[in-house]
């Protein structure tokens, strides 16, 4: 299975070259024709990945740069995380059938380029070569968001560009120092690598930079709203769904298991801004009349549960942060395409403006009802599983930041509750939105496919935790030295009783922690 | 040593200052006629010089009593320049055919032979007089090439501006060379730096002086912040070939020049002289950057932008390593390419009429006009901000890696930080091409020798460039190693 890799990063670049010599109607099929190439590609990449065999899989390793090499392979989280790319994307291209007229071919050839360099992103093996892919990401989403985005996408473009780049560019020094000082630049090498504890914490600060920039935390999230705000609708599905990931899958590549003794002791840092985050972001959110800047907010307090859970040094923590990570890039992305369905058709994000949807659109009340729930974290969706491990894993570390985490999910619940009541329920008054036509078949299509696995997810998640058990194991066995004391107090309790109480009282989630 | 030995390592000197002087008779009898003809064959010359170079004169060692060394280091700075003359001469006969009142005179590819050959003897001084001598050659030479179009003010402007500052800078170098002569009682680099190890007392305080006013007129000459006042006037008012020319060869000729004189004459003191470069590298990363942003003129622009390359390249020299000055040549190669390519589009700026047009506002929906060209344009922009996976990136990694390597961090922490002011500038550009509704479209009439130049260059700075770079790095290296 060697070379697939590459020819998952090589079928979108020649699709988007392709894309450029071609009319638009052309540059459509060829684009889902790629797209779908792709995912069936995932489709064998997940099949043929051995669960509990070795940690790097698929590796490649061709070193044509001189300095740094072509190296490629895949771990659980890469594995994830690569199939979560690969399955938006035919959704995203499917969501700008219609919306996008203008310079069609480009549209797509950029998307297809975003494609390929995020995928590149997760299956670096090589840390230049991982920095060559991350930064790259920006120009294509720049284009993206300043071509086709809304009325202030100039404003947004540069912002996005410009943050995001400030940010990666201390990585860079730190990596330099870290290949220059280790000798290598192989990113597994540099895993087991001891840096000394006091070079940690400034390698520590100069990626946090970059990955809570990504993230994104507070309070360096605000490139967020405008970006999602402005960007076209399949453009806010691929930032919500897999460019915010970065910052996660950095965390948990670089920071954890390269300086797990800064991580340790700068945690207080990660928990502080991200119990702000939770709190802060939802009473934004609360308080927002445009319904994508509303969802943009709601991302980043669910970002905070994954640092959360990433810091918490616990499976737990670490496995509820990648669903979290998981099933936020499915429901954002969904309720980012439930937003541009409703905006395609009275082109306006103001909510307001909306109201009594679930008469004249029953199909549509439906399914975004379903998205709502999944982002409250309902059980049964994939949401509630990665918060409630999260959560679990953050108590045994801290149970004030438990605490204030946990509010989060009320406040989201509030509201997303609040922007579902507004926007489909209510009397039908107004005479253009009561001409708002239901799904159509295209629509259907896009949406099915989301609703079913977040619904898997939440049933039966051991799908999605079983590719990342070993690994989970391998990264806590690293970190395990600086492992920092938690203040809960767990008492032996009685043994007998024990499963007794966790199968009656939590089901799903319990089982899901069992592991 | 015998004479022919000692000739054959200045063989590249030699054929351009022959070929230049014919070329002159020939222009001086065949008058206006000639141009082309005097122009292609320039271009030979200057490709010949480039296949001298593969003798002795790239391994020769020193010649004439240590006057003038024939090594790796001048022999790579030595290949960019003559390139970057060569394409100067040939998108000349074009852009002068199509402007009004000036047609090409046979002199424009002479004067540059002439500046040339003083750039080749800059790169390979190995005396403080060679080095003047060779500095003056080319100065003059361009402060006629900056006026050459006689009856437009702005480069009448230019020439004069460019004229009076630079011989103030000539009489800086001058006298720091004078001081470090008195000082040290030698003009060869090996022997000052001896001079410079030994120092004590005044002795050391009057070199250390000749060193500072040394690297002020570097500075002058690289355009280097705070000696950098003369480049965008001089670079708008040129005509376009001409500044094509002034912000690619000369600038590697100063580089290599400041690199080998820092290394080789001064390398006993580095740390003296580095706080220099530190302080001109960062301030002309933050000034190139800072004030490019409120440019409306595209030449203007790319003057601030050869600034703020200029600090990245002295961000390589700072470091004071061989990996260091490995970074500078590779910085050097790639920005001559990227900077080539950005100003053969800025000749295509042409509106209806072919006359030139050098508003950045009448980029405006370049990408709906043009495409290709828009293209060719928005990868060099993204390329000289260093973003990857585009070559430029790997120019900036290559010094700031050295840098990072020598311990001086502060260095490169703020200069990759200031890199993205920069990126702004450039980001805006590409804005205006790409966000902007549609300007009157510039006029449709493309040449296939300047189309396939700029392919080229922007396919060496695509990604595609990184496979050059184990060859890139190793001769970088090589031609480095030899000034340690």
């Amino acid at each position: 299975m060697s070379g697939i890799l590459s020819l998952m990063l090589i079928v979108p670049l020649a699709a988007a070259l392709i894309c450029l010599f071609v009319n638009a109607n052309q540059a459509r099929w060829i684009a889902l024709g790629a797209t779908l190439v792709d995912l069936a590609l995932g489709g064998v990449l997940w099949a043929n990945f051995e669960i509990g065999g070795a940690q790097w899989q698929f590796v490649e390793y061709t070193p044509i740069f001189g300095r740094f090499a072509w190296a490629l392979g895949i771990d659980g989280f890469a594995l994830l995380l690569i199939l979560l790319s690969v399955f938006l994307m035919p959704i995203c291209i499917g969501a700008s059938w219609e919306a996008i007229t203008d310079r069609v071919q480009e549209y797509m050839a950029a998307f297809l380029i975003t494609e390929v360099l995020m995928i590149g992103t997760f299956a670096a093996q090589d840390i230049f070569l991982f920095y060559v892919f991350f930064e790259a990401g920006l120009i294509p989403m720049f284009l993206i968001i300043g071509i086709w985005g809304g009325a202030n996408r100039i404003y947004a473009s540069y912002k996005f560009f410009l943050y995001t780049l400030l940010g990666s560019v201390l990585m860079l020094i730190a990596m330099m120092y870290m290949t220059i000082t280790a000798g290598t630049t192989y990113i597994p090498d540099l895993m087991a690598y001891d840096f000394p504890a006091h070079v940690q914490t400034w390698l520590w600060l100069a990626f946090f930079a970059s990955f809570a920039v990504k993230m994104p935390m507070w309070p360096v999230h605000t490139w967020l709203p405008d970006a999602h705000v402005q960007a076209p609708t399949a453009g806010s599905v691929i930032l919500a769904g897999v460019l915010l990931k970065l910052g996660g899958y950095g965390f948990l590549r670089f920071s954890l298991p390269m300086f797990p003794e800064a991580s340790a002791q700068l945690i207080w840092l990660v928990f502080g801004l991200s119990c702000i985050a939770v709190v802060v972001t939802s009473l934004i959110a609360l308080v927002q009349n445009d319904m994508k800047k509303l969802i943009a907010y709601s991302s980043v307090a669910h970002m905070a549960i994954v640092t959360i859970g990433l810091f918490t040094f616990n499976r737990q923590g670490i496995e509820g942060a990648m669903m979290v990570m998981l099933g936020h890039g499915l429901v954002s992305g969904a309720l980012f395409l439930c937003v541009g369905i409703i905006y395609d058709r009275l082109h306006t994000r103001e909510i307001d403006r909306y109201g009594g949807l679930a008469i004249n659109m029953p199909k549509y009340a439906v399914v975004f009802m379903l998205f709502t729930m999944a982002s409250v974290g309902l059980p049964g969706t994939s949401n509630f599983v990665g918060e409630l491990l999260a959560l679990m894993g953050a108590y045994q570390v801290s149970t004030l930041v438990t605490l204030i985490a946990t509010t989060g999910i009320i406040l989201g619940a509030a509201y997303m509750l609040y922007l579902y009541r507004r926007v489909v329920f209510g009397d039908l008054v107004k005479d253009d939105v009561k001409a708002m036509p239901d799904l159509n078949r295209r629509e259907m299509a896009l949406l099915a496919p989301l609703a079913a696995v977040v619904l898997w997810m939440g049933v039966y998640p051991e799908s999605f935790l079983a590719p990342m058990r070993n690994d989970v194991a391998t990264l806590l066995a690293r970190i395990d030295r600086a492992k920092p004391a938690g203040d809960s107090l767990p008492t032996p309790g009685n043994p007998a009783a024990a499963p007794e109480h966790k199968s009656a009282g939590h089901g799903e989630a319990a089982k899901g922690a069992a592991h | 040593m015998d004479y022919a030995a000692q000739l054959s390592m200045v063989l590249p000197e030699i054929v351009l200052s022959v070929g230049g002087l014919a070329l002159l008779m020939i222009a001086a009898w065949g008058g206006q006629a000639v141009s082309r003809l005097v122009s292609w064959v320039a271009v030979l010359v200057l490709i010949g010089a480039g296949i001298a170079l593969t003798g002795p004169a790239s391994s020769g060692g020193l010649a004439f009593d240590k006057l003038y060394s024939a090594d790796l280091f001048g022999a790579y700075a030595k290949v960019l320049i003559f390139f970057a003359a060569a394409i100067s001469i040939i998108i000349a006969p074009r852009f002068f055919a199509r402007t009004s009142g000036e047609d090409l005179r046979p002199e424009y590819p002479i004067l540059i032979l002439f500046a040339t050959a003083g750039m080749g003897m800059m790169v390979s001084a190995n005396d403080l007089l060679t080095l003047y001598v060779g500095l003056e050659l080319n100065s003059l030479a361009s402060y006629v090439l900056a006026s050459f179009m006689r009856r437009d003010v702005r480069s009448a402007e230019a020439g004069l501006k460019y004229f009076i500052l630079g011989s103030l800078a000539s009489g800086i170098l001058l006298y720091g060379i004078s001081l470090v002569y008195g000082f040290s009682g030698t003009t060869i680099f090996g022997d000052i730096a001896t001079a410079y190890a030994g120092a004590e007392g005044a002795a050391k305080i009057g070199l250390l002086f000749g060193l500072v006013f040394m690297f002020a007129g570097f500075a002058f000459k690289m355009s280097a912040v705070p000696f950098h006042m003369w480049t965008p006037d001089v670079y708008e008012g040129a005509p376009t070939p001409v500044t094509t020319f002034f912000a690619s060869a000369p600038k590697v000729a100063a580089v290599a020049l400041a690199v080998r004189v820092a290394i080789e004459a001064m390398g006993p003191v580095t740390s003296d002289w580095r706080q220099i470069v530190v302080v001109a590298a960062l301030a002309s990363i933050v000034l190139g950057a800072v004030a490019a942003i409120g440019q409306t003129n595209i030449k203007r622009l790319l003057a601030y932008s050869s600034i703020n390359n200029i600090g990245f390249a002295l961000v390589g020299l700072a470091a004071g390593t061989v990996e260091g000055v490995a970074g500078v040549l590779t910085y050097l190669s790639i920005y001559v390419v990227m900077t080539l390519g950005s100003f053969l589009v800025v000749l295509q700026m042409r509106d209806a009429n072919g006359q030139p047009v050098e508003t950045i506002a009448s980029l405006s929906g370049l990408s709906r006009t043009r495409p290709a060209l828009a293209a060719a344009l928005a990868i060099f922009m993204f390329s000289l901000a260093g973003i990857p996976p585009l070559f430029g990136f790997w120019a900036k990694f290559a010094v700031f890696e050295a840098a990072t390597r020598a311990g001086m961090f502060p260095l490169a922490v703020f200069g990759i930080a200031a890199s993205v002011i920069g990126a702004y500038y450039y980001l805006k550009i590409v804005k205006t091409m790409y966000f902007d509704a549609p300007a009157p479209e510039y006029g449709r009439e493309t040449n296939p020798v300047e189309g396939g130049l700029i392919a080229a260059a922007a396919l060496f700075v695509s990604p595609l460039g990184y496979l050059l770079i184990p060859v890139l790095g190793a001769w970088s290296l090589a031609a480095a190693r030899t000034l340690f």
